[in-house]
């Protein structure tokens, strides 16, 4: 078994030797070994990836838009994935985002998950029929098929941030704030005089 | 009235004439190793060699929770394939730190791939690899002596120090081996190269135990044990290369904390207003045994023997014009000392002085040795929401020196680091005489930061973000940028790729830490060490008093 080190290294490496700068190749390494120990198959779909660009350049959106696409040819999910972060600020104003024709799609979730934490929400992923949710960088949810998964291209990816919300009613929370009393000690009389450290009047 | 001293400015400390400089100190990792393991049991637990020395041997160190056991292969070889270089491919003996008691499969597993070590793999179960060769001069010696029912020759012992000496010594992630994040969190291991300290320390009882053997099989009526006094003024020997150098590039967090303790401990130290006279009198102590490291060292490098002769006249001229009339009545004793060593001595003098004030300070040290590890990770993110003009004040703050530095004479741009392609491990090269510069590795930090300075001079303070995506080659060293505004001492502040670069510099500075002794330049770009040598024996340990290291 290869260590997650090792992942980190080789595919910063390859990164590079297929034409990333180093600072860029550095990040595909994390991402790499991150996505690998979420279970999904990183250098599969990492290694496949370099394969298709050795004769093209690959190309990311020039700013982070609702809507991006390249005029003639897919977006790469790396340098897409860079530009995430990067622009992390606008992307939460933005909330939904649509990429169209992005190659290797998995190979964006790292860091989407990346992007999860920096904004402090959940995102939502949607890679054509697969759907996977990002969780603050800590783990990423999906359908267990993700697992097996080299997607060469998808047509469509869209992205959305989900706001903090609660996701139980007040109902529920406070019946478990009840039993969450049962810990809690009876107020007395003399608790209230001796049980804390300023006075029941603190005028002065 | 108290007095905050300051932490030294890291435009002088990490400079690498000045690192080059530094020496062991209670800080060092084998010391704090033993301080941390003292208490645990170590045992032989297997012992199987043949009448030549040949065969498996198993060591564990455990305390009620958890057993490491080192596992050792030792393999004849032929005197004509014995080489310390990292292009060898077989040793005199093969080690790994294994998690837990290797059980059979284990140790047969192991057998099969830990004498191939970088053509072998581990498992998540192992923890450090390494590879020893015998200096057979004192090996072969040892064993005559011991067989012939006599004590070998002191003078020889201690000249070289080591039965064996280590080649590479192997953790975190590599060849298979356990990740670091797998047991970062495990108490007696929250410091720096810990089991790289353990398996060295193990292979050093193995280099005793084997000698014996050895001599036993040969004259089993005649032969004489090694002498418990000689065996602990034997430690472990090692060569290391440039694969070390790199290593404090490509870790600014964790150099960072090394270097931040080490300052805090001596701001620390110099801010303690009345002194007491018995730490006093340790340091004089210390100072006045650590003189025979100083006479033993031993090297036929010009560029050591110049700095072992400048180290032995600032300790003359710190005893005969400042020591001798120095009495603890004053306030502030050490920080009046420090400021005079400061303006007398060279660095050499300076930096020995500096490990010496820490000796009788086991309250400031304890505190602090669980900080020399970083988690890197969090300095990992690029901030890419801040502005170029906010990336250029922070590189003018940084790194004044290196922005002065003129990257358009060819003297300054003379080496390039790469990795080689046979053993995966790093060299230096010239670039205007040598193929291969355009698969530089991003080591040449300063030349970068000189180059990220400039371009950013174009930027009307415009979002990081546009910058980045705009100057792509340039990302690694703004991430770097990020990690110095945070922790100063990150960086080393010279150029590595200049022509007057000694990367022995950035080894000593390294091993220095680690706790080594005797620096023994072979080139520029090698050198021998030793290690543990005057430590206390397996059986003795818990008995250790942290001062071995000048016995």
């Amino acid at each position: 078994m290869q260590s997650s080190s090792e992942i980190n290294t080789v595919s910063k490496r390859a990164a590079r030797a297929a034409g990333y700068s180093w600072g860029i190749a550095e990040e595909v390494g994390k991402c790499i070994s991150s996505i690998e120990m979420f279970g999904i198959r990183g250098v599969e779909n990492l290694n496949n990836y370099f394969k298709t660009i050795k004769d093209i350049k690959p190309e990311g959106p020039k700013q982070i838009e609702e809507n991006n696409k390249l005029n003639d040819k897919s977006l790469c999910p790396i340098y897409t994935g860079l530009k995430l972060i990067d622009d992390y600020k606008s992307v939460d104003k933005i909330k939904t985002l649509k990429f169209i024709k992005l190659d290797y799609p998995l190979l964006l979730l790292p860091f989407i998950n990346k992007l999860s934490y920096l904004i402090g929400k959940r995102i939502q992923v949607t890679i054509d029929e697969i759907n996977a949710e990002c969780n603050l960088n800590t783990c990423i949810l999906a359908d267990h098929k993700i697992k097996s998964l080299i997607i060469k291209k998808a047509n469509t990816v869209i992205i959305t941030i989900l706001e903090n919300e609660d996701n139980f009613s007040s109902k529920t929370w406070n019946e478990l704030y009840e039993i969450s009393t049962e810990t809690f000690v009876e107020e007395t009389e003399q608790s209230k005089q001796t049980g804390a450290g300023a006075g029941l009047q603190d005028n002065d | 009235m108290t007095i905050n001293i300051q932490h030294r400015d890291p435009n002088q400390i990490m400079k690498l004439s000045r690192l080059g400089c530094f020496h062991q100190s209670k800080l060092s990792f084998l010391r704090s190793f033993i301080r941390e393991f003292k208490d645990w049991e170590f045992k032989s637990e297997i012992f199987e060699l043949d009448k030549d020395g040949y065969g498996t041997a198993v060591y564990s160190v455990s305390n009620k929770e958890r057993t490491y056991s080192l596992v050792c292969f030792a393999n004849k070889l032929d005197d004509t394939e014995r080489s310390d270089r990292v292009i060898a491919t077989k040793w005199d003996a093969a080690f790994v730190i294994h998690d837990g008691l290797p059980s059979k499969d284990d140790i047969e597993r192991l057998r099969e791939n830990v004498p191939k070590q970088e053509v072998g793999r581990c498992s998540f179960k192992e923890l450090a690899l390494s590879r020893a060769n015998r200096s057979v001069r004192v090996f072969n010696h040892v064993i005559d002596s011991l067989s012939n029912g006599i004590q070998p020759n002191k003078k020889l012992l201690t000249e070289v120090g080591y039965l064996y000496r280590t080649t590479a010594v192997y953790g975190s992630g590599k060849f298979g081996l356990a990740d670091r994040y797998r047991i970062k969190d495990r108490p007696e291991i929250n410091g720096p190269f810990r089991i790289e300290m353990m398996l060295v320390y193990l292979v050093r009882q193995f280099t005793f135990d084997q000698v014996n053997h050895i001599a036993h099989k040969k004259s089993p009526n005649q032969s004489v044990k090694l002498d418990l006094e000689l065996s602990r003024q034997l430690g472990i020997g090692n060569s290391t290369g440039l694969g070390m150098a790199p290593f404090i590039i490509n870790h600014p967090a964790l150099l960072h904390q090394w270097i931040y303790v080490r300052e805090e401990a001596l701001k620390q130290i110099r801010e303690i207003k009345n002194v007491s006279n018995d730490d006093f009198e340790m340091f004089k102590k210390f100072l006045e045994l650590s003189k025979k490291n100083v006479n033993n060292w031993n090297t036929n490098s010009e560029f050591q023997n110049i700095k072992i002769a400048q180290l032995k006249e600032d300790i003359q001229k710190f005893e005969e014009n400042y020591l001798c009339n120095m009495k603890v009545d004053k306030e502030y004793f050490w920080d009046e000392l420090y400021k005079w060593v400061e303006e007398n001595l060279t660095h050499e003098g300076v930096e020995y002085i500096v490990s010496l004030m820490m000796e009788p300070y086991d309250n400031i040290i304890s505190l602090l040795v669980p900080q020399m590890s970083s988690d890197e990770d969090k300095y990992f993110d690029i901030p890419a929401n801040r502005t170029t003009d906010e990336l250029k004040s922070s590189i003018e703050k940084s790194y004044p020196n290196i922005i002065e530095m003129d990257f358009s004479i060819d003297k300054s741009n003379e080496n390039f680091w790469y990795i080689s392609k046979n053993k995966e491990e790093p060299r230096l090269a010239s670039r205007f005489e040598e193929p291969g510069a355009e698969l530089e590795q991003p080591l040449a930090i300063a030349r970068d930061i000189k180059e990220l300075h400039d371009r950013l001079s174009s930027y009307n303070n415009e979002k990081l973000s546009k910058f980045l995506q705009e100057n792509t080659d340039l990302r690694h060293i703004v991430r770097r940028c990020y990690i110095v505004e945070k922790l100063p001492y990150a960086e080393i502040q010279d150029n590595s790729i200049g022509s007057e670069l000694m990367p022995i510099d950035m080894l000593r500075l390294k091993l220095s830490f680690f706790g080594a002794q005797k620096f023994d330049p072979r080139s520029d770009k090698w050198l021998r060490i030793c290690m543990y040598q005057g430590a206390p024996l397996m059986h003795e340990i818990n008995k250790s008093n942290d001062t071995w290291i000048y016995n």
